[in-house]
């Protein structure tokens, strides 16, 4: 298979990047921490996450005046104050309309939003898909821990059906919202998922986010251990996860599972692995020590339709978890929204000439009264 | 002063007919909402407005693109009045109706006074488009018209007849019969007719043929008033010579001025204007507008709600840019939580809300002010806004520059409260120079603003300027400027965030003593002073776009000789001009005309302890002059 490049380059070949001031000398983790207390509660999934951001932003180049985060409400949203860069701490679920109009009128900024499964995809919801589908040049960290934290414990959109909570306390009779496969129906041209825990993996999504020239939505599981702790233990667990946790590498066979072992005939890689199923069209999982590895799918991120990066984003068994594909599941190039706003402003001035105020004013018919 | 109006040398009506001078003149084209009544109008506002007479005009259209037809819910209709003088309102009664079906007929001719003339298109006078609206017996033929002049015209047939050379079906044909009926009055008017015709040329040049017959159907009917017997008599309404200072003038809708006025303070500011807005009537037209200047750096953003129209303003106002939304009531409730924010982040973003007639969805095509306290208080917690309010279509040029003012000297969000009637009605314009407009240019930080303790040198985004309280304006992309804002409650200077009793105590009356310090002008009072009669005891006091029927009414009363009456009217509604209060005490009586159920008259009782009389109107439609002087006069005889 010929090898795809996925640099940060845009349709025009102009990266997202490019028109974001570069950082005059080295950075450090310590130049991102703001003096601010970080005041989330001991033990959850947001330090980690912070730490990431932090540890991984440095590694950027960019200026750092020149990045800005922005966020909604709940417990990730107040990721802002904890990050020396601009920031903005805004009102629930409308972090992305403000990113949105930050990045179309200032595209030398690099702009970040955070929010959270409640933010975005409940109060948030039609922003983000709006957002998603102009494919503003805007990074999303969704930090999903499938329940609401700061306001103490209520059923998120992403909690699993008959969830016991303090506001259904007989179980919560919804299904819930799959955040991947919402983002690639709402044709989101970059979607990821990847674990709080897992820094590198963590890391390296981000940066494969920060990369995509236009939206990049970053579901990151995460763990609340006040209010639902352990909700993601399945995928952390070091023996469960062989199981439960698929890892998608681009241009890689999709195997996962405990290693199918030379000395048994194999190839090393998990003895599990997704194949098309001729019959549907849909995805399943063999055993590849029976069924070996012919018709293995090779996880292609780039492929113009979303329809496998969707079947993939199914797998996923909502109330196990079983079979979560992690890492990147959609990298596609598309038209910028910004980029296109400023193209078209361009193209205005091309056409009629640079704006004159008092040629607008005057317009086509008047009369003059002489005194 | 010797003026001198340059009038286009239009066709003059050549033949023997009668030509009577008129002072003014109210015409109202009234037919379906597919008879391109809006437009007729439109073009013969244009003429007139070339012609240099003073005028005002007033749309009034369904909400529905194309009600049923031949309903009395589907009329639409469009009024004009012109003058040799200046005038203030779009009038009370038409002196003519052109009626083009029984609907239109039905459904104004109760706003004619005896002896108007009514033109009227008999060809869609069938039994059955009368049946449909209630007509029992045919009004042309019952005797239930015989106090007007009645010009009965077959418009339909003649303009078929008259276009029987293109290449048209009937019905195409048939539906030039608006332009027909434009050239009849443009002829009863002598109006110039160059400028229709060229709008015609322009509107239909991919369809020549069309633009042709609409072109051929003007001229039928202008051909058709100088020849026929029926109209013995055309009208010279002279140009407005003494009502204009000098200056270039052209006719603007208050939608028009308004994006104009965004424009110019988006260039006086020197900072680029970014819109986000979702489309709702009667903004829309600004929307419209705005994207359509693109080469001013101008960005439009339609929004998926309005929500994401003002979150993407704002954005881009922390972004440096000069943010605004536009909306009309419905749209306010939904942006109310970000308008919190942006009080709380104090940034500047203007938001531009046309009225229109509520609750709920309302009268979405039709005129009101009941967003007042809406915009005056629809937050959650203290979240002062200042609010202007233009007066006048025109008027919305400077109200636009002006809210551009407040919000970017202060950093706050800023109410226009413009409405229907403004929004839509059109009056003529002294096109300012652009040296005339005020400089708008701000300083955004740069640097450090405070010291520590230690001696540290650091960046307070909430440091105030001790004048303006107006807290700094720093855009990323600055260097050592780095912060982080939001909606919770922010410790004075530093911006971080505080739950500090006493500094929420603070901030809260600081945010409204920001606001509370807005620089405004005192209101004017136009007080005829003692003279035979002693001084004015009683004081009409309105807001926004009442200026016009207002001032005519009271123009009316004093023109009969009645002057103890003083009018001011309000551009500043949050804050109050400073003298408000000391104005209001010296008369006896205070009459406040609104068209909601008495907003202002609330506000002024609250805050001056004055015995306001509120006389209200919510019918969707502006106030009559005259009604107005009636309830004046009233309470100048009875108190």
């Amino acid at each position: 298979m010929a090898e795809q490049v996925m640099g940060p380059v845009t349709h025009e070949g102009r990266s997202p990047l490019s028109l974001v001031p570069k950082a005059e000398s080295k950075q450090t983790m310590k130049d991102f921490k703001s003096d601010q207390e970080v005041r989330w509660c001991p033990g959850c999934g947001d330090y980690a996450v912070l730490a990431a951001v932090q540890g991984f932003m440095p590694d950027l180049g960019l200026a750092k005046e020149n990045i800005v985060f922005v966020s909604g409400i709940g417990c990730s949203s107040r990721f802002p104050y904890y990050l020396n860069t601009y920031g903005m701490h805004s009102i629930h679920g409308r972090a992305p309309t403000i990113a949105t109009g930050l990045a179309a009128a200032r595209r030398d900024l690099s702009v970040w939003v955070v929010t959270g499964d409640g933010d975005a995809l409940s109060i948030g919801g039609n922003h983000l898909i709006h957002t998603l589908r102009r494919n503003v040049n805007l990074k999303i960290l969704l930090f999903n821990n499938r329940i609401y934290g700061l306001t103490k414990g209520q059923y998120s959109p992403t909690s699993e059906a008959g969830k016991i909570t303090k506001s259904t306390p007989m179980g919560s009779l919804e299904a819930p919202f799959n955040p991947v496969s919402l983002a690639l129906g709402a044709e989101a041209s970059f979607v990821a998922r990847t674990v709080d825990s897992d820094r590198k993996h963590l890391t390296s999504v981000l940066r494969a986010a920060a990369d995509h020239p236009g939206t990049a939505l970053v579901e990151i599981y995460q763990n609340c251990n006040i209010f639902n702790d352990g909700a993601f233990e399945v995928l952390k667990d070091k023996e469960q996860a062989q199981e439960a946790v698929i890892r998608l590498e681009h241009g890689e066979p999709i195997r996962f599972g405990l290693p199918y072992l030379e000395e048994d005939g194999g190839d090393g890689l998990g003895a599990k692995g997704v194949v098309r199923d001729q019959a549907t069209g849909d995805l399943r999982i063999v055993d590849v020590t029976e069924h070996g590895t012919h018709g293995i799918l090779v996880h292609d991120a780039h492929a113009a339709s979303p329809i496998t990066a969707f079947a993939l984003s199914r797998l996923a068994d909502a109330d196990t978890l079983h079979h979560t594909p992690i890492g990147v599941l959609r990298s596609v190039q598309r038209p910028i929204y910004e980029q296109g706003m400023a193209d078209q402003l361009e193209k205005a001035v091309e056409q009629q000439g640079k704006g004159d105020l008092a040629a607008l004013l005057a317009g086509r018919d008047t009369w003059t009264v002489v005194g | 002063m010797t003026s001198q109006v340059s009038s286009p040398a239009g066709e003059r009506p050549s033949g023997e007919k009668e030509v009577r001078r008129l002072d003014r003149v109210i015409i109202r084209f009234a037919g379906d909402s597919g008879d391109g009544m809006q437009l007729t109008g439109d073009r013969f506002t244009s003429e007139t407005a070339s012609f240099g007479n003073d005028l005002s005009t007033l749309p009034n259209f369904p909400a529905e693109i194309r009600a049923p037809a031949g309903t009395l819910p589907g009329v639409s209709s469009f009024q004009l009045h012109f003058a040799d003088h200046d005038i203030l309102t779009p009038g009370d009664a038409p002196n003519v109706l052109v009626a083009m079906n029984p609907a239109a007929l039905k459904a104004n001719v109760g706003d004619l006074p005896r002896g108007a003339e009514l033109i009227i298109n008999t060809d869609e006078f069938t039994k059955r488009a009368m049946a449909k609206v209630g007509y029992d017996a045919d009004p042309l033929a019952d005797g239930s018209l015989d106090g007007y002049s009645v010009h009965p015209v077959p418009l339909t047939t003649l303009t078929v007849e008259a276009l029987k050379s293109y290449d048209l079906s009937r019905k195409d044909a048939g539906r030039s019969k608006n332009m027909f009926a434009l050239g009849l009055l443009s002829w009863m008017y002598h109006r110039p007719t160059e400028s229709t015709e060229q709008f015609l040329r322009t509107k239909f040049a991919k369809k020549p043929t069309l633009a042709e017959a609409n072109v051929a159907a003007f001229r039928a009917g202008w051909n058709f008033g100088e020849t026929t017997e029926d109209f013995a008599v055309s009208y010279e309404v002279a140009p407005a010579t003494s009502a204009f200072p000098p200056g270039t003038y052209r006719n603007i809708s208050g939608n028009l001025a308004l994006s104009y006025g965004l424009i110019a303070a988006s260039q006086q500011a020197d900072l680029p204007l970014f819109l986000g807005s979702y489309p709702i009537t009667p903004a829309s037209d600004v929307l419209h507008e705005l994207s359509k200047h693109k080469n001013f750096g101008i960005r439009t953003f339609q929004a998926e709600d309005e929500v994401a129209g003002i979150g993407a303003a704002l954005g881009a106002a922390f972004g440096g840019a000069l943010g605004v939304t536009t909306t009309s009531g419905p749209g306010v409730a939904l942006k109310s939580e970000a308008i919190g924010l942006a009080v709380s982040l104090e940034l500047p973003l203007l938001v531009i809300d046309v009225q229109r007639g509520g609750p709920s969805t309302g009268l979405p095509t039709k005129t009101e002010q009941a967003d007042l306290l809406q915009a005056m208080y629809g937050r959650n917690g203290e979240a002062p806004v200042p609010i202007v309010a233009p007066s006048t279509p025109a008027d919305c040029f400077t109200a636009a520059l002006d809210a551009a003012r407040i919000a970017l000297t202060y950093r706050t969000p800023v109410f226009l409260l413009s409405d229907g009637y403004l929004a839509n009605g059109s009056e003529p314009w002294r096109i300012p120079e652009v040296h005339e407009l005020p400089d708008l240019r701000v300083q955004f930080a740069q640097g450090p603003n405070h010291t520590l303790d230690d001696g540290t040198e650091v960046f307070w985004p909430y440091k105030r300027d001790p004048q303006t309280l107006a807290r700094p304006w720093a855009v990323p992309g600055t260097p050592g400027l780095e912060h982080r804002i939001g909606g919770i409650e922010k410790q004075d200077g530093s911006g971080n965030i505080s739950y500090d009793p006493a500094n929420h105590e603070f901030m809260v009356r600081t945010r409204q003593a920001k606001v509370d310090g807005v620089a405004v002008p005192d209101v004017e009072v136009d007080d005829p002073g003692s003279g035979d009669d002693g001084p004015a005891k009683v004081l009409v006091l309105g807001w926004g776009s009442t200026y016009g029927p207002i001032t005519a009414a009271v123009r009316r009363i004093r023109r009969e000789g009645q002057h103890r009456i003083a009018q001011a009217h309000l551009r500043y509604v949050n804050p109050f001009p400073a003298n408000l209060g000391e104005v209001l005490a010296r008369y006896d009586k205070v009459v406040v005309p609104e068209m909601n159920l008495g907003q202002l008259a609330s506000l002024l009782r609250a805050k001056y302890l004055v015995d306001a009389q509120s006389y209200t109107q919510v019918r969707g439609l502006p106030f009559k002059a005259e009604q107005l002087a009636d309830v004046l006069k009233e309470t100048l005889t009875h108190g």
